[in-house]
């Protein structure tokens, strides 16, 4: 298969503590063998809830952070194994937009220094065909030209937004990293700014792996999803199947807990008792057994590895759901107020 | 300009309430001419983006705004009749805590990190009756337990930081509810948990609201948490109050164009939303607030009255209100 | 969004309007101009040559010809006064301009390379500040030699230390902001983050606690001359004119008044003005977080 980005059993490490007063040293496996793929053209949503992993994965796929173990393989070559000029050429091929809007632009550039600075370290052209590219940038991402001389203080948030993305276009990428893009913004402007990536998807033939919290925003903008849990992934498939009719139990919760705007359609939330447990204190066997309604004894016990269900469906539990919930959210239940 | 729209007589009632910001001088309207009301054992949930002025109010019931920046511009803040807004700072404080309590979006900021859970709530206890330390200590333990923080005897003694997110919001809970008020206003308590926390905190709050019929004002930008747990929901756009319905008859038939347009702009987890419909342009800054209609230049249902005149919030239904003349007019006024 | 402190990075120009609101930076920048105008003018505005020496009118008072006496040699005292204010600034300000450019350098190095860099750097902080800050000066100075570039460098070393620790903080929590890790995955090398996204982002803090310890250079500058470790006489700097008045002290008390009331009066300039411009910058920290 093709595919543009092939990440095979990625493992992170954290350690914490440790030291004199720090108690003992514990190693956290925040990213805890992980593996996917992405095909040209193709959005890829990782989800989860805290201390999962997938930010760190995103990372990782730029060595922003150094991974410990596993391959990276962008378009055939292994990323951890780039020379420092390699990685350099890589890094054009693949970019990150951040999620706050706020954190991510220098403060002290003009959005126009901002978005022909990685043209010049990259030696694209001379003065006059960056500044035109500049141009061509900005009004790709539905900026007016004038906000080009500008600083970052003097936008909002999602103009801010529109303006990472497009600093992330210049070096015209194939991949995009997008970390929780729209997740600091406002309904409306996250419409709006979901609307502008879908629309360079097309444009530009963009592959994303996109992570997200948001349910509803992975489905709509991802063909594809891998649900993660305290750093492994512990379902894919295709987004729709996978949140109609989810075989993890996680999943499903994960699902049900994803409020809806529907009156309706109030799920009264079956099983989902306990917190995420601290990735230092992980439970044996199965992580999310302690707070699975359908746990068996040897989950406790045993790792489940991933497995594939159907066709495209693949899950890491012993006893997936044979049918996740009759096309859409279970018996549609209300919280009754007596 | 008051329809009532409960049964029961309100126990928490803002009346044209408008609360003021300095910026460079001169005193602009943050919230202008606010009018809600909630019920005992009733969720208004009240709905808006950045801007709306949604917290504002929330802050300005129980003047928690800092005095030289913001001002009371007007209205009443009546709580069982008494208006909050004409009382002393001292007779406020009585209240905050006790008649009225607030819960936040952040709890790791609003607990005191270095007193234990237990000590913080029996500390507001304290404050507000007159009990013996061992009392106000057995009745904080009860209300941990009430949170359902599981071996809550064992972790009165804990400090913030040794609890999670979503217990810290239990905790802050178990704090707003120690001396049973009548009303509860929650600004985006879930707003910063995990989504499964989240389902839990709202299920907690729900169960909360029946058993001590507490009437609860529910903050939140997220219309999926408001279908979840709200009775009644006001939708607040620029310092106004642009739609308030009961729950079923806003999500079945929204009729504000601002109402209509966030739904379309929310992509749901349920169904393959094909089409996100953005809203173009921004929410004006209440020191450039266009004249007529707040929403009028984002509006697709524009005329060129609404761009004179500022629509007045008038009635379409038995528990349905809107301030929009182009929607009432198509509706008929049943005022 | 998070609430961790983040330095302070200010609006363009609005660091000016907060300063110019503050009353307390009008009456540091007035008399700071004063002492600019009277080291930049001093042949116009010293009535005598400051050399010039009198034997017939040694250690006279402040009279209507001598505003403020003459010293032992007859040497016109408001006139050394005025010329003693250029060494003063000079030194004062060219210290610690090369113990801020050396200093943040360093600091920022520490901060962004961190492990065996930050703690040799570190370390060489540990040394430089467990010494009293004059006890340096001096060891410096006397291992140097006696002159005005030697005196800039003693004093230099002496206001290094701090200013690593106050570039290597910021450093360190700029280094997470997402636009320097835009920039790591945008391809950028080390140098260009440190140089262009990270220094501009924290140099206004360490400007200003830059103007503040200009008011500690000059103690210290005072401090050594009147050691003697100074500039060699017979230039005039307001140490060595309160070490030579030292021995009158008794009966000639303006020889050592008026330079020690010209000392004070800069560092307090300095004081007000650096407290002002610290105050100018901090309330852009809360704002800055829209």
């Amino acid at each position: 298969m093709n595919d543009l980005l092939q990440v095979r059993n990625l493992v992170k490490r954290f350690e914490s503590g440790g030291g004199w007063l720090g108690g003992a040293k514990q190693i956290v496996r925040a990213v805890n063998d992980v593996s996917f793929s992405v095909g040209r053209g193709q959005s890829l949503g990782l989800v989860g809830e805290s201390g999962c992993g997938k930010s760190t994965v995103a990372r990782t796929l730029l060595r922003l952070v150094e991974p410990d173990e596993g391959s990276i393989l962008f378009d055939g070559k292994d990323i951890r194994k780039a020379s420092p000029s390699e990685l350099r050429a890589l890094r054009r091929r693949i970019q990150i937009v951040f999620q706050d809007p706020y954190a991510s632009l220098n403060p002290r550039r003009t959005v126009r220094q901002a978005l022909s600075e990685p043209l010049f370290v990259h030696k694209l052209g001379n003065a006059l065909s960056i500044a035109a590219k500049v141009v061509q940038t900005i009004d790709e991402v539905g900026l007016p030209r004038s906000a080009l001389d500008r600083y970052p203080h003097e936008f909002s948030g999602g103009q801010r937004q529109r303006i990472g993305i497009a600093r992330a276009l210049v070096l015209d990428p194939e991949l995009i990293v997008a970390d929780e893009p729209v997740s600091a913004l406002d309904v409306s402007v996250q419409a709006q700014i979901l609307q502008l990536l879908e629309r360079l998807k097309r444009d530009r033939g963009l592959s994303f792996v996109f992570v997200s919290h948001d349910l509803g925003v992975v489905r709509h903008f991802c063909e594809s999803v891998c649900v993660m849990y305290l750093g492994r992934i512990i379902e894919e498939g295709p987004t729709a199947e996978v949140l109609d009719s989810p075989r993890h139990p996680y999943s499903r919760v994960l699902r049900d807990s994803s409020p809806v705007p529907d009156p309706e359609a109030r799920v009264r939330l079956s099983k989902i008792v306990g917190e995420i447990p601290a990735p230092t204190n992980l439970p044996p066997g199965c992580t999310f057994h302690p707070r699975c309604g359908r746990v068996q004894p040897d989950c406790k016990s045993r790792v489940p590895p991933m497995v594939e269900l159907d066709a495209r469906r693949m899950a890491a539990c012993f006893y997936p759901l044979i049918d996740g919930g009759m096309n859409g959210l279970i018996a549609p239940k209300r919280i009754e107020i007596s | 300009m008051n329809f009532p729209l409960v049964s029961k007589p309100p126990v928490l009632e803002l009346r044209d309430l408008r609360t003021e910001f300095r910026i460079g001088g001169a005193w602009h309207a943050a919230v202008r001419e606010v009018s809600l009301q909630v019920s005992a054992n009733e969720t208004l949930a009240v709905v808006g983006e950045s801007g709306s002025g949604k917290s504002v109010t929330a802050l300005s019931v129980l003047r928690l705004l800092p005095q030289s920046a913001a001002r009371h511009g007007g209205g009443q803040v009546l709580l069982d009749g008494v208006d909050l807004a004409a009382l002393s700072e001292k007779q406020m404080t009585k209240l905050r805590g006790e008649a009225i309590a607030m819960i936040f979006q952040e709890p790791m900021t609003s607990l005191n990190p270095t007193m234990t859970v237990g000590d913080q709530i029996a500390e507001a206890i304290q404050q507000h009756r007159n009990v013996t330390k061992k009392e106000a200590r057995r009745l904080a333990l009860e209300v941990l337990e009430e949170v359902k923080i599981p071996a809550a005897a064992k972790r009165y003694d804990d400090y913030p930081h040794q609890f999670s997110g979503g217990m810290r919001q239990r905790v802050m809970i178990a704090m707003a509810l120690a001396c049973k008020p009548r009303v509860l206003l929650a600004d985006e308590p879930t707003t910063a948990l995990d989504v499964t926390i989240q389902a839990q905190i709202l299920s907690l709050l729900s169960e909360l609201k029946t058993a001590h019929g507490m009437g609860v004002m529910f903050i939140t930008h997220n219309l999926g948490v408001v279908a979840q747990i709200a009775d009644r929901v006001a939708v607040m756009y620029a310092g106004e109050v642009v739609e308030t319905a009961d729950v079923h008859t806003l999500f079945a038939r929204p009729m504000h164009p601002y109402t209509e347009a966030l739904l379309r702009a929310m992509p749901r987890v349920d169904g393959n939303s094909a089409e996100l419909e953005s809203i173009p342009g921004g929410v004006p800054a209440i020191n450039a607030l266009p004249k007529g209609c707040a929403f009028a230049p984002r509006c697709r249902l524009k005329e060129a009255r609404c761009e004179i005149d500022r629509p007045k919030l008038a009635r379409v239904g038995a528990t349905h209100q809107v301030r929009c003349v182009v929607r009432v007019e198509q509706h008929g006024d049943m005022a | 969004m998070s609430a961790v402190a983040t330095p302070a990075v200010a609006k363009p120009n609005s660091v000016w309007q907060a300063l110019r609101k503050n009353r307390m930076s009008w009456i540091g920048i007035g008399l700071l101009l004063l002492i600019v105008i009277a080291a930049v003018f001093a042949p116009l505005l010293a009535p005598f040559d400051p050399f010039q020496q009198n034997i017939a009118f040694r250690l006279e008072p402040p009279s209507a010809e001598f505003w403020l006496g003459t010293d032992s040699y007859g040497r016109d005292v408001l006139s050394r006064l005025i010329y003693g204010s250029r060494v003063s600034l000079l030194v004062g300000f060219v210290a610690i301009l090369i113990a801020m450019c050396i200093g943040s350098a360093l600091g920022i190095l520490a901060g962004y390379v961190g492990g065996m860099v930050d703690q040799i750097i570190m370390g060489l902080v540990d040394v430089l500040l467990s010494f009293p800050t004059l006890l340096l000066g001096i060891m410096v100075a006397a291992m140097l030699g006696a002159s005005l570039e030697n005196l800039i460098v003693a004093i230099a070393i002496t206001e290094i230390a701090p200013f690593i620790r106050v570039a290597r903080a910021p450093t360190i929590a700029l280094k997470q902001r997402d636009f320097v890790e835009a920039g790591r995955a945008l391809g950028f090398g080390p140098i260009r983050l440190m140089g262009v996204h990270i220094l501009p982002n924290m140099i206004s803090d360490v400007v200003v606690l830059g103007s503040l310890w200009m008011a500690s250079a000059i103690r210290t500058e005072a401090s050594l001359s009147f050691v003697g470790l100074g500039v060699p006489p017979p230039i005039a700097t307001w140490g060595s004119m309160i070490r030579e008045g030292f021995e009158h002290i008794l009966d000639a008390w303006w020889l050592t008044v008026f330079p020690s009331l010209a000392i004070l009066i800069t560092v307090l300039a300095l004081n007000l003005l650096g407290d002002a411009l610290r105050d100018a910058i901090d309330p852009k920290l809360r704002s800055e977080r829209a």
